[in-house]
């Protein structure tokens, strides 16, 4: 998306076949096959003013205070899943990370790496899903990057977004203020978005009426804060689950956990799917969760907010932070004894039997 | 979930749980073996162990087919990847398995290999169907319960003359196992291992039935209990091992007769006396060769057998120096008994092959982490960097 003149009359005499193109090496070179592509599918869908500007950076006003700001690739397979794609994907869990710190998210990036080959009719599917993710969430992708590698040397697109936001004024959430004492929230059902991937891979194809989650969560976000600005802590469980996730919190706060299996939300699907292929939900992906770590004061109200917002209508109230040196992370099991959750370990591999 | 939640309620467990405390005779211990991973797993995802009186504790057996799977027959399958350049296909607990000389399958697999991981022997079919110019591997491995689908994949590439298609077969046989564990010097003569009853095993069981297990409860005056998978089934059968050994009976219970009857799945079995016959002796890490207690294909297959196609060395490899998953796996050491154990070999870093699957007794222990709850021993923060 650089480099990119305010469009001219017939600039491109024959337009992109969004039908029955692909993506070839000249689309990376910097030359006006890529000018085409940006301008006639990027720009086009993901259309704002700073992006219209065709610059190589975006330029904004900023507001007092503290911005955040972060990153994260995208690799998912397949691209595309019930719930979503890696489009929706790459705007939600950017927006996301932004918004765990308690911002605002605002601006976003795309870098896009595409394979020599890939169908530009799934490139626009994947431009659309973004555009609507982000006009969903209230960002805007103001400035990008395009790259083609050889067939072979990647595998179809990978994307890359980085977001800003602002913090507002008296909020201070991080991963390292959770006390003794304090309650652990989950904003609704896990692992659906894990369980929704495997079922849609290729070697494991298995019928579910189950989505991903994927979502923005900084509505959700925007609420909490709105009713509680003393949040200490916000982190969205993705990759190795709400285990892994509680194990980094107890590990940056220096306090243990201790949760209630009865508590915690898993939709009955997901536990099946888990059962047959010997996976535990509670270290699977999800991208449209977050948990929270809050003073037991503000308990009640935070859990009665996240409920009332669409995202967080399954939300509960799931254990307790407690005193710890070792940062262990506990559960009563729902069948009345204890185990503890550790980090993931590798990647979640089935069982033979 | 229909016959899942009915076997995880927790006022059914305390009702057991109190039955058990009353039929436990305080005066003795009772040291139950649960002989297959399944059990090792639920016993320590559920807490099962809270919920039992002291003298009632679980000696974890050698039924995890990842764990009894000797370094040389990873070796072999390494070198099948790597020299005949064959495409490996493998049930996803392999990948991490420690094989000689600091290799593994996820090694090879990064560094080039051909490595892919399948959940059925019909991904593996077909992954030969559509790479009809390469040679396709299919480990297979396993007790009686994943025979019968590779018996079916054998009987399929036949019919269907897949010529690229061959199987390593590493299946094992519980019966021969058991037999072995009763009859080794830790437990028959120096008694330093003492076993009172097992828990038999439940998918291996709703194959070759419970009969195979009467030899054994009588040869060897054990009780058993074939318990299902389920953490009420397991703590079903405690009770009834315990009542069994306080009446000095030694007989075979179905606990599992939801699944599991006296004859097994006949069908199974017939379809798997058609592809395999019994090797003279395999060589199960922990238990050393023991006598007819594994498959190989019949004759009839061997054009299908991968050991026949690439000439498949026996070969002889050692474990890490210092690892006791050997022992481990007899029941006469515990993971924490282990010199490496939580120092250097972490399920993020594995020298043995307890700690890779899940089913595997150092892997519970540390993932569930009871040896934990106490505040570890000092040094541990030495440890740790060893580890880094």
């Amino acid at each position: 998306m650089s480099a990119v003149a305010r469009p001219a009359p017939k600039r491109f005499p024959i337009r992109l076949d969004l039908k029955r193109g692909a993506v070839d090496m000249t689309h990376g070179s910097g030359g006006r096959a890529m000018a085409q592509l940006i301008e006639e599918l990027f720009v086009h869908h993901l259309d704002n003013e700073l992006l219209r500007q065709g610059n190589d950076q975006a330029c904004f006003q900023v507001s007092e205070g503290r911005m955040v700001m972060s990153t994260d690739g995208h690799v998912i397979s397949p691209l595309f899943f019930p719930g979503g794609d890696i489009g929706s994907l790459a705007v939600h869990g950017t927006v996301n990370d932004v918004a765990m710190s308690g911002a605002r998210p605002l601006y976003l990036s795309a870098g896009f790496i595409l394979e020599e080959g890939f169908p530009l009719a799934d490139l626009q599917r994947i431009v659309v899903s973004m555009a609507k993710a982000a006009s969903a969430a209230g960002v805007s992708v103001v400035t990008g990057d395009t790259k083609v590698v050889e067939r072979g040397k990647g595998d179809g697109i990978f994307i890359t977004t980085t977001g800003v936001g602002v913090v507002p004024p008296g909020v201070e959430v991080s991963g390292d203020r959770a006390r003794p004492g304090d309650a652990v929230l989950v904003s609704g059902s896990l692992g659906d978005h894990g369980v929704t991937i495997m079922s849609s891979r290729e070697n494991l194809e298995f019928e579910t009426t189950l989505q991903s989650d994927s979502a923005a969560l900084n509505g959700l976000v925007d609420d909490m804060i709105a009713a509680c600005p003393g949040i200490r802590c916000l982190r969205d469980p993705t990759r190795g689950g709400l285990a892994t996730t509680l194990n980094e919190l107890a590990g940056q706060s220096g306090v243990g956990m201790r949760l209630r299996e009865d508590a915690i939300p898993v939709k009955p699907a997901v536990t099946a799917a888990c059962e047959l292929l010997g996976l535990d939900p509670l270290y699977v992906a999800n991208e449209g969760k977050l948990v929270c770590i809050c003073d037991p004061a503000d308990a009640e109200l935070l859990l009665a907010v996240m409920q009332a917002h669409p995202r967080g209508q399954d939300a509960a109230m799931i254990g307790e932070v407690v005193a710890d040196e070792h940062g262990f992370v506990q559960m009563d099991t729902s069948f009345g004894g204890s185990r503890m959750l550790d980090w993931l370990t590798g990647e979640q591999l089935p069982r033979i039997c | 979930m229909k016959y899942i939640e009915e076997f995880r309620q927790q006022d059914l467990a305390r009702n057991l749980a109190a039955a058990i405390l009353q039929a436990a005779d305080t005066d003795r211990d009772y040291k139950l073996m649960e002989f297959c991973g399944g059990h090792t797993h639920a016993i320590f995802r559920y807490g099962i162990q809270d919920l039992m009186p002291d003298n009632v504790s679980f000696v974890h057996g050698p039924g995890c087919p990842v764990c009894v799977l000797p370094v040389g027959r990873i070796d072999n399958a390494i070198a099948m990847a790597l020299d005949h350049d064959v495409i490996l296909c493998i049930y996803g607990d392999l990948l991490r398995v420690p094989a000689s000389g600091r290799k593994s399958l996820l090694k090879i697999k990064a560094s080039g290999a051909d490595v892919r991981m399948v959940y059925s022997t019909q991904d593996a079919l077909k992954v030969a169907r559509d790479n009809p110019d390469r040679e396709v591997v299919f480990f297979a491995i396993g007790f009686e319960t994943t025979t019968p689908p590779t018996a079916v994949a054998i009987k399929q590439a036949h019919a269907e003359d897949l010529k690229n298609f061959s199987v390593f077969c590493n299946h094992v046989l519980t019966p021969a196992a058991i037999q072995n564990i009763l009859e080794s010097p830790e437990v028959r003569d120096i008694g330093s291992v003492r076993i009172d009853g097992f828990f038999g095993p439940s998918h291996v069981s709703s194959i070759i039935g419970s009969r195979p297990y009467e030899f054994f409860a009588e040869e060897f005056q054990r009780p058993v209990v074939i318990a299902g998978f389920e953490p009420l089934d397991v703590m079903q059968s405690a009770l009834m091992l315990i009542r069994q050994l306080n009446e000095g009976r030694h007989e075979v219970e179905n606990e599992y007769t939801r699944v599991v009857t006296r004859d097994g799945n006949l069908k199974a079995q017939a379809l798997v006396a058609e592809v395999f016959e019994l090797r003279r002796a395999f060589e199960w890490r922990g238990l050393g060769l023991v006598p007819y207690s594994a498959l190989q294909i019949k004759r009839e297959y061997a054009h299908l057998d991968a050991e026949q196609r690439f000439d498949v060395p026996a070969i002889s490899a050692s474990d890490v120096k210092g690892c006791e998953c050997p022992r481990i796996l007899r029941g006469a050491a515990r993971p924490t008994d282990c010199k490496l154990f939580g120092v250097v070999c972490t399920p993020d870093n594995p020298m043995g092959s307890c700690m890779v699957s899940s089913e595997g007794a150092c892997a519970a222990y540390w993932s569930y982490g009871r040896f934990r709850q106490p505040a570890p021993e000092a040094g541990l923060e030495d440890s740790e960097e060893a580890v880094a």
